[in-house]
């Protein structure tokens, strides 16, 4: 079967890199600041929020807002701070504003409390739609300009068997058509180290593949804690191993094209897989994997247009700056919480279609909903956002991997 | 009728596609010689059932990989889950609740 040519409206922005959303992003700097950034986004159309809630700073959040603040799905950016916290908004609307988008920064402290600064953040936030919608380049969008990501969450048996190996073939198709497909979670590749390895590329990459599985491994057994859950068990699921290999299942059967950590996207089209496993370091702090929410947020930072999020059990959370589409392969979950499902991939396992056929009818979604159509989470408000202390050894701040 | 998948022919475990009450048959779809296994209890949907018998400390197999080893000798048509199947990397995978998944080694006094 040949693909049509898909082609959809997006915009292009001035450092080259193209949105299928056009945004505006609310970014404070420390909890602090959270309600006020939360009460300035509030109402305003198209306007989303991150923030992270330390007081002392963190290379790995401060790497991670920037790569937020600068993802093609942005257009503009207010960064809020408090007054007291190490992190910088003005650095990071500073480097934004390199970005060639527009940025602006102010403390709450010196705008004079909440009130004052909600007024003047919703005074900002209008004054940016306004370029956004008047100043912004539209251009045809296609596959191979698009960037999607997966992650699963509250796994059950099901999503090794239909949910994950659905995302999977479409994820063939996308690569197949020019496109990039990201995927994570090396914590839940535990025990697969032969078969991730046969996915390599190139010898290289392999070496990055070994490099990435033993971190993980070794981190796993150092904080005792394995990515599994009661809910995972509940659902049929016993051993990490055995969720394992229903999780990695979701990258399809392409090579993959390198290993990139967080904050970093891939340079080139193909499958690639991030790593978010926290490096050692004296602090020891960042666990992997927290919750879906932080691997979502991790995709994103890849430069991830969509997030494919699969779960079986049943899970209803979202995502800011790139939209959610929600997959499960658990009929009795779809029809249970349909309000909250996009996707039904179970039809594999009664028989009402093939894993191919699933697999074209996903792409016809992700291709509606990167031409604008709404997900479930994002009509129900679902934006949930984490960033977190980690450290990961990423020296630089510019973008790319480090093939 | 019930069926369950066998996803590898080198698989000793099948997932349940239905609810099966116990003394049930149920029918192995896949690519093994085996067509039908009957239930020694009732097992949920999407739960694992063995369909060979797998000594104590023998690996259970599933998608063709090990997923652990049997903490105990399992039977054709037992419910395979936290009692008798043991994560090998995962040291907390024998302590949780067994219908619930739920940890029993965290105090909330």
């Amino acid at each position: 079967m040949t693909l049509p040519s898909y082609s959809w409206p997006g915009y292009l922005r001035k450092d080259g890199r193209k949105g299928i959303r056009n945004l505006v992003l609310v970014v404070y700097t420390v909890e602090c600041a959270r309600h006020v950034a939360h009460l300035i986004a509030q109402d305003e159309p198209e306007s989303h929020i991150i923030g992270f809630p330390g007081c002392t700073d963190n290379q790995y959040a401060i790497r991670l807002l920037l790569a937020l603040a600068r993802h093609p799905n942005i257009g503009a950016v207010l960064a809020v701070g408090l007054g007291c916290e190490y992190t910088q908004p003005a650095k990071i609307a500073e480097v934004v504003r390199r970005s060639g988008r527009e940025a602006e920064w102010f403390y709450i402290q010196d705008a004079g409390g909440t009130s004052a600064s909600v007024e003047r953040g919703k005074e900002i936030i209008t004054r940016l739609r306004l370029q956004l919608e008047n100043g912004s380049q539209i251009i045809p969008i296609t596959l191979p300009d698009l960037v999607v990501g997966a992650e699963c969450g509250g796994s059950d048996a099901t999503s090794g068997l239909a949910g994950n190996p659905v995302v999977g073939s479409f994820y063939d198709l996308l690569v197949d058509a020019g496109g990039t497909t990201i995927f994570e979670e090396i914590a839940e590749m535990l025990g697969l180290k032969s078969i991730m390895l046969n996915r390599a590329a190139t010898p290289e990459v392999e070496v990055q593949l070994a490099d990435a599985y033993d971190n993980a491994e070794q981190y796993c057994q150092d904080v005792r804690q394995y990515s599994i859950s009661p809910g995972n068990f509940a659902g049929g699921l016993t051993a990490i191993e055995e969720k394992s290999m229903g999780a990695f299942i979701k990258g399809g059967s392409k090579p993959i094209q390198g290993v990139i950590r967080v904050s970093e996207r891939p340079t080139k089209s193909g499958l690639w897989l991030m790593d978010s496993v926290p490096d050692p370091h004296y602090m020891q702090f960042g666990y992997t994997n927290l919750n879906d929410t932080e691997g979502i947020m991790d995709l994103i930072s890849g430069g991830a247009h969509i997030i494919l999020f699969i779960t079986g059990r049943g899970s209803v959370i979202g995502s800011p700056i790139a939209p959610l589409i929600k997959i499960t392969g658990n009929v009795k979950t779809y029809f249970h919480m349909e309000g909250d499902m996009d996707f039904n991939a179970g039809r594999v396992l009664t028989g009402e279609m093939t894993l191919e056929e699933a697999a074209y009818d996903l792409l016809e979604l992700v291709v509606r909903v990167a031409n604008g159509e709404v997900t479930k989470s994002e009509s129900l408000g679902h934006r949930e956002y984490f960033i977190m202390y980690k450290h990961q050894d990423t020296p630089s701040l510019i973008d790319g991997c480090r093939l | 009728m019930n069926f369950c998948i066998q996803i590898d022919p080198s698989d000793n475990t099948a997932v349940l596609l239905g609810d099966a009450h116990q003394g049930e048959s149920v029918t192995i779809l896949g690519k093994s010689s085996q067509q039908v296994v009957e239930t020694n209890e009732s097992i949920a949907y999407t739960h694992k059932i063995a369909i060979k018998k797998i000594p104590k400390g023998t690996a259970v197999i599933k998608y063709g990989i090990s997923i652990g080893h049997a903490t105990q000798d399992i039977n054709i048509g037992d419910w395979i889950h936290l009692h008798n199947l043991a994560s090998d990397y995962d040291e907390r995978s024998s302590t949780l609740e067994l219908h619930s998944g739920l940890s029993t080694d965290m105090s909330y006094e």
